[in-house]
């Protein structure tokens, strides 16, 4: 009834995971990385830190399946607006807009 | 139920209308994570926009990271990623039942996340302010700065927008921690009147979340906005 107690040995793990991992994107950001890929891998770290934090810290390891689909329905949804958003920003100059219309209204006005 | 209800003076540590204990303690966290999935919405529309416009205006949002000062953000990120260490502490004292250790991994979490803010406040946003990068109300880099972004061959607006990133995310940022520093305090006071037992701790918990979950924030918005251009 009063949720799973966690070990605090694990606790201090995480933490120390957590400043090792802040150490290393630290790190890789004085290194050079040809961007974008730079932040590329710091989202990466970022990626696994949050997943630490939501894992042990806030106990969704230890808990039902419903929690979790609620969990991973709020990043799911954050995935949808990133992916339609980018589907959209990084492929609009594959096809060149038209300028025919241009044409047409210039000379329709002298 | 009605054991619970028959100890008088007491609190009754279960709500009426829930079944038992564990139910009690599932509902509530649960609901905490439906509240969270709105800010993961309500944070995650600031994030999309930041994307946009860190690939429309790549150099200068690049340049722009160069103005904040990495190694604030790098402190910044250490405090609160300690926070989060005695919140969760904090969260393990109320289920065992430890009224004393709670208080003070409490205490702790509130001044670590004052510490936060105190840094924030104090060595960045002001040095912003002074250096004149402070977006819509005083931007007009000058000396180094200004020298800095025409070296790196970026317009001044595209730079001033990135600023705008940078205070809108890392300002709603921080209101969260003011609203999460206001929470502990009112735990730390129901901690203190004996509000809390192993059977109820719904409230600790759910703060332990909120807590959290500001954590994660900041630890996509450190790489995004002071590493991006590098530290070297």
């Amino acid at each position: 009834m009063s949720g799973h107690i966690v070990p605090q040995k694990t606790y201090f793990t995480i933490f120390a995971l957590l400043i090792g991992l802040t150490g290393l994107t630290t790190w890789v950001a004085s290194v050079h990385i040809e961007p974008p890929w730079n932040t590329w891998v710091a989202l990466a770290i970022a990626v696994c830190k949050a997943t630490l934090v939501i894992l042990f810290f806030m106990h969704v390891k230890y808990s039902s399946n419903l929690t979790r689909i609620a969990v991973v329905a709020g990043f799911f949804w954050l995935a949808i607006l990133l992916t339609l958003t980018l589907s959209d920003i990084l492929t609009r100059t594959w096809i060149p807009p038209s300028t025919a219309w241009q044409t047409t209204t210039i000379e329709s006005s002298r | 139920m009605s054991e619970h209800q028959a100890t008088s003076g007491v609190l009754n540590p279960l709500a009426h209308q829930f079944d038992d204990l564990e139910q009690q303690h599932d509902a509530s966290y649960f609901g905490m994570w439906i509240f969270l999935a709105t800010e993961i919405m309500f944070f995650g529309g600031m994030f999309a926009g930041y994307t946009i416009y860190r690939h429309e205006y790549f150099s200068a949002f690049e340049a722009g990271s160069r103005l904040l000062d990495w190694r604030f953000g790098a402190a910044n990120t250490a405090v609160l990623i300690c926070s989060s260490l005695t919140m969760a502490l904090a969260v393990r004292a109320a289920q065992t039942g430890q009224r004393k250790a709670l208080i003070t991994f409490l205490l702790l979490t509130i001044v670590l996340g004052m510490a936060f803010l105190g840094i924030k406040f104090t060595f960045e946003w002001t040095r912003d302010w002074h250096e004149h990068i402070v977006p819509g109300i005083n931007f007009a880099p000058q000396g180094e700065t200004l020298k800095h972004l025409q070296d790196a061959k970026v317009a001044l607006p595209h730079v001033e927008l990135f600023m705008f990133f940078y205070f809108a995310m890392t300002g709603f940022h921080a209101l969260h921690m003011i609203v999460g520093i206001g929470l502990l305090t009112v735990l730390t006071i129901m901690a203190k009147q004996g509000r809390f037992s192993p059977q109820r701790f719904n409230p600790v918990e759910g703060s332990g979340l909120y807590w959290h979950f500001v954590d994660i924030v900041w630890i996509f918005l450190f790489p995004l906005l002071y590493l991006i251009g590098g530290t070297h």
